[in-house]
């Protein structure tokens, strides 16, 4: 750095900005929604959310063309070796495009129900989705650092967002604290691993931790702990236990659409960090950091799904579902972590990517409909609010059914898919306890999968049931129900692609 | 016409079925009806077609069509059926239509029809995939339908019973989906690349005994439950007792024949040398089951608890059969599976009748049926029969086939077993006597005659038990190939010695 600022003029490295055009759109996208959505009259109703999924839209084609790219001339460092275009990076660019689509979809009546139309939350979107592809593709730390918190500042303003209810202002101010907090633990973390290894670029620590062991072992204390702290800081965003204790007051706090955007792209952003740093800058510690992981994975696991069994809000259960989901993810991230020499190629990665992909889709799904059910106000997301769905919306509880038991894991959906992959990788690795205890825990997070069943389908009707505000599914909220669920369908009858296309 | 993909439609038809239900609108209950009849009859025609085209002399696996799925992970479309699996498909297809045909679900006619289909094309799958993976599928699908046809239809316990049912099967299936995929990885260096292929896995994996070991109770603890054995059983008398006649009678006649089936065609056939070493235990719990089971059953005060105890009891002699690992044992238990279905089911059927007509089931609160529905007491007496293992009627065929071919290799277990048999004519019989004899009270005077159409339910039921009784041998005939098959490889593949042949069991039948 200082060689750089010494010259006389300031050198800037070459840019492939066709490799960013996904970015680069979604900025677009965002300002053309600040800037014009400020200056002009309200436009007509859909549009913003129109806009958004086709601005999100575009950025995926693009990344489609970009991963036609990588299958022809390699994957290659950007910006000065600042970001990887390679197949993980672009394939969680798509997840976040995917997420950005589902909750632009999800958002549209719902502003509307609530008297808060505007382009903001849009925009909102589409900045915090930039956040998340830098996070998915960076290759130094300090970028990595940068998506965290363009995601996370997005995230804590979208939270906050619904004005006119307390909760979601108490939200947004938790998450800002706590998430600020994170945010401090992560970078403390950057800068103890910066100074044992000087540099933060992924591919130098590498280098340079190679050396910490042959040349200077005393920088071995710091490094350690430099990756204690940076995974405790990720582990916030991915709300492992014992990191969690935002997520379930943010998620109900939340406006829907956003608690949907937030379980979906902020869990895959900060999962393919995890990744990224793990895999391509610390595999020779891999030995130090795979118990964490496995005792992050454990406790995540049952943690996730025993708390979920107690509660009787909605939105609350699918966020502690949301942690044991986190926790099978990182049974897929412990398996990585067994043959982390190999990079970002080894086992486990690609069950995680597929993980992700799948899971924004259910979460997509599952929050759609929670966000109908919510009624006016958002209120109505306890158990009882969803009493009677099977009568009055069979079309509505019958994906949701399919939603949920995508969730729990059975076979022909594609959460049983993903979850085949990770535990089918943490055997492949002989992590047996940690797949049988995955296993288990997924019966105990079947109850509450149960539980929202049976007040759909079985539960009997109490008084006052018709009297509620009746459940309105509006166009481009059944347009993402109905594309979650299919995708769900189609996923568990005809894996095979979706396993072939994983990188 | 040997290139019709029986196999695969045996599962298609009654998904599609489930489907088309679910798509016909409320308002022609008619038509919901006929196409469920419509689908199930075809698969049940399907099924006894199959029966027809067996050929009977041929131990391997039939009727075989295989279809990539999933390449990537060497997952396929691998359908076939053997002599064990073969009358269990058939009792699958037979049994739904007269369910469907016979029984009124009282509400909501549309959905219970078409979970009815989906649960039969989820057993129907069970039963003939030759696939870990393919298997594991259908049997964790089979989970959803019969999870809602409990809490929708049940009776008052139904959400706490249905939760059971799913909670429990699924800890089972948890083992087990991590031993499928164990098994996989681990038999892919024996099998040069990743398959989840049953026939590929059994011939050719050599696991080391403890790894064996482990595999298998991964895989039995998953089928333990189902079938079940004891202690694992909780949740049977609940789930029997809450559901409606309907969900009864396919819960015992076929689901927990998965249970069964699995231990033989998952357990012994893929792992025999831990199956040889864990005799020991499994033949323990499965004598346990059945006096823990017949003992249960006899201080039961609700009708449909004792005759869901007494499934407990009888599936015990089948897995004693099966650990028995004699020819004539296992076959006895293949041909006790299929008979515990026809008697257990008409028993079901018989106290839903019951309960139908005096909305209790409580045994102190019936009396002297005997003296107002002289008929039905007579259907009662017949399938009771058979329930108990008299000779002459379908239930004593297998139970006299496991204890006697079990003498030789678990003659201690056979012998406390025995005394299961005469238990069950204990509890049967004074649960008879107290609902049937003596004269009615008032509540129990207008107790209604056998109705034609409840006849006509029952008539097949009663005509396979006084068939199979009298005549087993064409069963045993196809059974029988098929298990001596199996029981050579387990012979080859483990220290166990099999015995010298028995007489030829089906001179004695003849007599009976």
């Amino acid at each position: 750095m200082g060689a750089l600022l010494a010259a006389d003029t300031l050198q800037g490295p070459k840019v492939d900005w066709f490799a960013l055009s996904p970015i680069l759109i979604l900025l677009g996208g965002a300002m053309v929604l600040l800037v014009v959505g400020a200056l002009m009259p309200a436009w007509p109703k859909r549009c913003y959310a129109l806009f958004t999924v086709a601005v999100a839209g575009a950025a995926a084609v693009m990344s489609f063309i970009l991963w036609n790219r990588i299958n022809h001339e390699g994957t290659k460092t950007l910006v000065g070796d600042a970001m990887w275009l390679d197949k993980p990076g672009v394939w969680i660019a798509i997840t976040v495009c995917v997420g950005v689509i589902l909750a632009a979809l999800l958002t549209d009546d719902y502003l509307r129900r609530e008297g808060i139309d505007g382009p903001e939350l849009y925009a909102l979107y589409l900045l915090a989705a930039i956040g998340a592809v830098v996070m998915g593709t960076a290759n130094d730390l300090i970028v990595l650092f940068l998506g965290l918190e363009i995601l996370s500042i997005a995230l804590y303003v979208m939270a906050a967002s619904h004005r006119k209810r307390a909760a979601s202002q108490e939200s947004g101010l938790k998450y800002f604290i706590l998430g600020g907090f994170s945010s401090a633990f992560l970078l403390y973390g950057v800068s103890l691993v910066y100074g044992s290894t000087g540099s933060t670029n992924l591919g130098k620590i590498l280098a340079a931790s190679e050396n910490v062991i042959v040349l200077d072992r005393s920088k071995e204390t710091l490094l350690l702990a430099g990756i204690a702290l940076l995974l405790v800081g990720l582990a916030f965003k991915v709300a492992a236990v014992p990191f969690h204790f935002w997520s379930p007051d943010v998620y109900e706090g939340a406006p829907t659409p956003v608690t949907a955007f937030m379980a979906s792209v902020g869990k895959a952003a900060a999962f393919a960090a995890m990744l990224r740093v793990l895999l391509m800058a610390l595999p020779t510690w891999a030995a130090d950091y795979r118990p964490a992981i496995w005792l992050l994975a454990v406790l995540t696991l049952v943690g996730g799904s025993v708390m979920a069994v107690v509660q009787t809000n909605v939105k609350r259960m699918l966020a502690f579902s949301s942690i044991s989901h986190a926790g099978y993810i990182l049974v897929g991230v412990e398996a990585a972590a067994h043959d982390a020499r190999a990079g970002l190629i080894s086992t486990g990665v690609s069950s995680v990517l597929i993980y992700l992909l799948v899971y924004t889709v259910l979460v997509g799904g599952t929050f759609g409909v929670i966000t109908a059910v919510g009624r006016t106000g958002d209120g109505a997301t306890d158990l009882a609010g969803f009493r009677g769905l099977g009568r009055t919306k069979p079309a509505l509880a019958l994906g949701m059914t399919v939603l949920l038991l995508a969730q729990a894991g059975v076979p022909l959906t594609s959460g049983f898919v993903a979850k085949f992959g990770v535990i089918g990788d943490g055997v492949r690795t002989h992590s047996y306890a940690l797949a049988i205890i995955a296993m288990v825990s997924a019966v105990i997070a079947a109850f509450l999968y149960l539980r929202i069943m049976i007040s759909m389908w079985i539960a009997d009707p109490e008084v006052g049931d018709d009297a509620r505000e009746a459940v309105r599914v509006p166009v481009l909220l059944n347009v993402a129900i109905t594309l979650s669920v299919g995708f769900t369908l189609a996923v568990g009858f005809f894996p095979d692609w979706l396993i072939h296309a994983a990188p | 016409m040997t290139d019709f993909p029986i196999l695969t439609m045996l599962v298609l038809v009654p998904a599609i079925g489930s489907v088309l239900v679910a798509l016909v609108s409320k308002r022609h209950p008619d038509l919901v009806k006929v196409t469920a009849l419509v689908t199930s009859v075809l698969t049940g025609g399907m099924s006894v077609w199959l029966l027809a085209g067996f050929a009977t002399d041929d131990a391997g696996f039939q009727f075989t069509s295989q279809h990539e799925w999933i390449k990537a992970w060497g997952i396929s479309w691998h359908l076939g059926i053997d002599g064990i699996s073969l009358f269990l498909v058939v009792l699958t297809g037979v049994l739904f239509p007269l369910v469907i045909a016979g029984i009124d679900p009282h509400h909501d006619h549309k959905r219970y029809l078409s979970w009815m289909l989906l649960l039969e094309a989820g057993v129907m799958g069970s039963f003939i995939s030759l696939d870990l993976f393919l298997f594991f599928v259908f049997f964790e699908i089979v989970l959803v339908p019969m999870y809602f046809l409990i809490g929708g239809w049940g009776y008052d316990n139904r959400i706490y019973a249905a939760t059971k049912f799913f909670l429990f099967t699924m800890i089972g299936s948890a083992f087990m989906l991590v031993g499928i995929i164990a098994t996989a990885v681990l038999a892919k260096a024996d099998n040069g690349q990743i398959t989840f292929d049953l026939i590929k896995i059994a011939e050719n994996a050599d696991f080391a005994a403890s790894t064996g070991r482990w595999l298998f109770f991964a895989f039995a603890i998953a089928f333990a439950v189902k079938v079940p054995l004891f202690p694992l059983h909780t949740w049977l008398p609940d789930a029997h007792t809450q559901a409606p006649t309907g969900g009864s009678v396919i819960l015992a006649g076929v689901l927990l024949k998965m249970g069964t089936y699995g231990l033989l065609r998952f357990g012994v056939y893929l792992f025999p040398e831990a199956a040889v070493w864990s005799r020991p235990l499994f033949l323990t719990l499965a004598v346990i089951g059945i006096i823990w089971g017949a003992i249960a059953a006899t201080m039961q005060t609700d009708l449909k608890r004792l005759v869901a105890y007494s499934s407990v009891a009888h599936l015990g002699f089948i897995v004693l059969g099966t650990f028995a690992l004699t020819s004539s044992a296992i076959t006895g238990g293949v041909m006790q599976m299929v008979n515990h279905g026809i008697s257990t089911g008409a028993l079901f059927i018989l106290v839903g009748m019951i309960y139908e007509r005096r909305h209790t089931r409580e045994i102190s609160k019936l009396k002297g049926l005997q003296k107002v529905a002289p008929v039905f007491a007579a259907a009662f007496t017949v399938v009771m029969l058979s329930s108990i293992g008299v000779p002459g009627l379908n239930g004593f065929v297998g139970e006299f086939m496991i204890l006697i071919g079990s003498f030789a290799t678990a003659r201690w277990w056979v012998v406390v077993a025995a005394s299961g048999v005469i238990l069950a004519a204990l509890y049967l019989l004074w649960a008879y006597q107290r609902v049937f004899h003596g004269e009615p009270d008032e509540d129990n005077k207008s107790f209604a005659e056998l109705k034609w159409k409840e006849g006509m339910l029952l008539l097949p039921f009663i005509g396979l038990i006084v068939f199979c009784g009298l005549y087993p041998k064409p069963m045993l005939d196809r059974i029988q190939p098929s298990v001596d098959k199996l029981l050579t490889h387990v012979s080859e593949n483990s220290d166990f010695k099999l015995p010298a042949p028995a007489e030829p069991v089906e001179s004695h039948e003849g007599e009976g």
